[in-house]
């Protein structure tokens, strides 16, 4: 079986440089984003879905669901990635963070009752959130080339890999009841759904080209969270000042 | 892109009355969010999705901390020099009308969060600085709100707003940009001028 792999991925490079090649003869090319033409038709397709099935589950999960359980949710959810988050600040090297972060899930996961209260977040250990992505991003691994992918939405190519170790790693996705780890599945990606709704609608407004508002927009936050937000020089300055 | 979220709430927070005039940047923003936020609390046509009065409310409160004039060259770039001062006066009137109307109709999904103020070291005598806040939201991690403010004579002035580590000002360079190469300065400013048209126009 092995032979085949290589040759599937080979395949499938082959076709998406065909589709990028003929979706990027009409748009300016953004060096972080190669392959647009390949992007905006898996965008097209994920605002599709989005449009049909993803926001209105989300809009119904939003609506019947009482605030007290949306942040119980939040927080299980939370509480799961915590320890993931610990572990990629140890390989970050930032070894504070990492023991408040098994502190928290230690505190949480028993005095919150299964991490459904963020009792640690009151006690002042302050919550954190890191992936894979962000722990290549720290060791110096670049960008590589900007991916809008179906359902999972924008990655650049390091952080689709850190995407894939996460998800590798993830309790969630390793709970044996499939029944069980697809409804956890399902009611996380509409939790995190329901979070975006009150921006769609100024997203909407704001982009005049709501794909590369998006991308610009996600390029931007994924520096600032490697650089933990202290890199984010002010803007340079404009001509006139 | 959790960020996003937040993106709203970023020029609405920016709200206040009467500010002494040699107030620190940070306790600048401090108040002024403190008051709008006051304000959306306790008014249920806001909450209930009312733009035009959201929109008065930004427009009285916020308008008056802000360059947008700095704002539109940021945003702009390279091409900001190439335009005629009145070019410069259009963008700039027709850009700060686009960030208010999208703004203020984030003011009113405002509900469940809350604002915390992260310490701000500035060095004496600045007048470039970076205010930090913190958009807390239950049941997820708090959001980074940041403001850049630049001193004018005895006063300080936004010229960008930060969510996330993304600029809500420099995030269109790309597509104005594109605009200009391809249809010229008048063409993004006719573009500025149909969005907010059609925004008005829907929100009737």
């Amino acid at each position: 079986m092995k032979p085949t792999f290589p040759r599937r991925l080979t395949a499938c490079a082959c076709a998406v440089t065909i589709l990028a090649a003929s979706g990027c003869a009409t748009v300016d090319q953004d060096p972080a984003d190669p392959f647009e033409g390949f992007n905006r038709a898996m965008f097209a397709v994920n605002e599709g879905l989005d449009k049909v099935a993803i926001k209105p589950v989300a809009q119904g999960y939003d609506a019947v669901t009482p605030l007290p359980v949306k942040v119980a949710v939040g927080n299980f959810f939370g509480n799961i990635w915590d320890s993931w988050t610990a572990i990629n600040n140890l390989l970050q090297g930032k070894g504070a963070d990492a023991l408040s972060d098994v502190g928290r899930v230690l505190i949480n996961s028993t005095i919150g009752i299964g991490g459904v209260f963020d009792v640690a977040g009151e006690m002042g250990l302050v919550k954190h959130t890191e992936e894979f992505g962000q722990t290549l991003g720290t060791w110096g691994v670049p960008n590589g080339p900007y991916f809008y992918w179906p359902i999972i939405g924008p990655r650049t190519t390091r952080d689709t890999f850190g995407w894939l170790v996460d998800t590798y790693y993830d309790p969630v996705w390793r709970v044996d009841d499939v029944a069980l780890r697809n409804s956890l599945v399902a009611l996380r990606y509409t939790d995190i759904r329901a979070g975006y709704l009150a921006a769609d609608k100024v997203v909407e407004e704001a982009a005049f080209d709501k794909y590369s508002y998006i991308r610009d927009a996600y390029l931007q936050n994924r520096r600032s969270l490697i650089f933990d937000g202290v890199d984010s020089p002010p803007p340079p300055l404009s001509p006139d000042h | 892109m959790r960020s996003l979220l937040s993106l709203f709430f970023s020029l609405l927070l920016l709200t206040g009355s009467a500010v002494a005039l040699e107030q620190s940047p940070d306790a600048l923003v401090q108040q002024v969010t403190d008051d709008v936020l006051n304000i959306v609390r306790q008014d249920k046509d806001i909450q209930s999705g009312d733009t035009a009065k959201a929109l008065k409310l930004v427009e009285t409160k916020v308008l008056p901390y802000f360059d947008f004039r700095r704002m539109t060259a940021l945003a702009v770039g390279r091409n900001w020099s190439k335009a005629t001062p009145e070019q410069q006066q259009r963008l700039a009137e027709e850009f700060k009308n686009l960030l208010v109307r999208t703004y203020s109709n984030a003011l009113t999904s405002f509900k469940d969060q809350s604002v915390s103020y992260r310490p701000s070291t500035f060095a004496a005598g600045a007048t470039d600085v970076i205010v930090k806040t913190e958009v807390v939201q239950p049941g997820s991690q708090s959001i980074p709100l940041n403001y850049a403010l630049e001193k004018q004579g005895r006063e300080w002035k936004v010229y960008d707003v930060i969510v996330s580590g993304v600029s809500l000002v420099t995030n269109y360079r790309g597509s104005f940009a594109r605009e200009v190469s391809n249809k010229g300065i008048d063409g993004l400013i006719q573009m500025l001028g149909n969005r907010n048209t059609q925004l008005a126009n829907a929100n009737k």
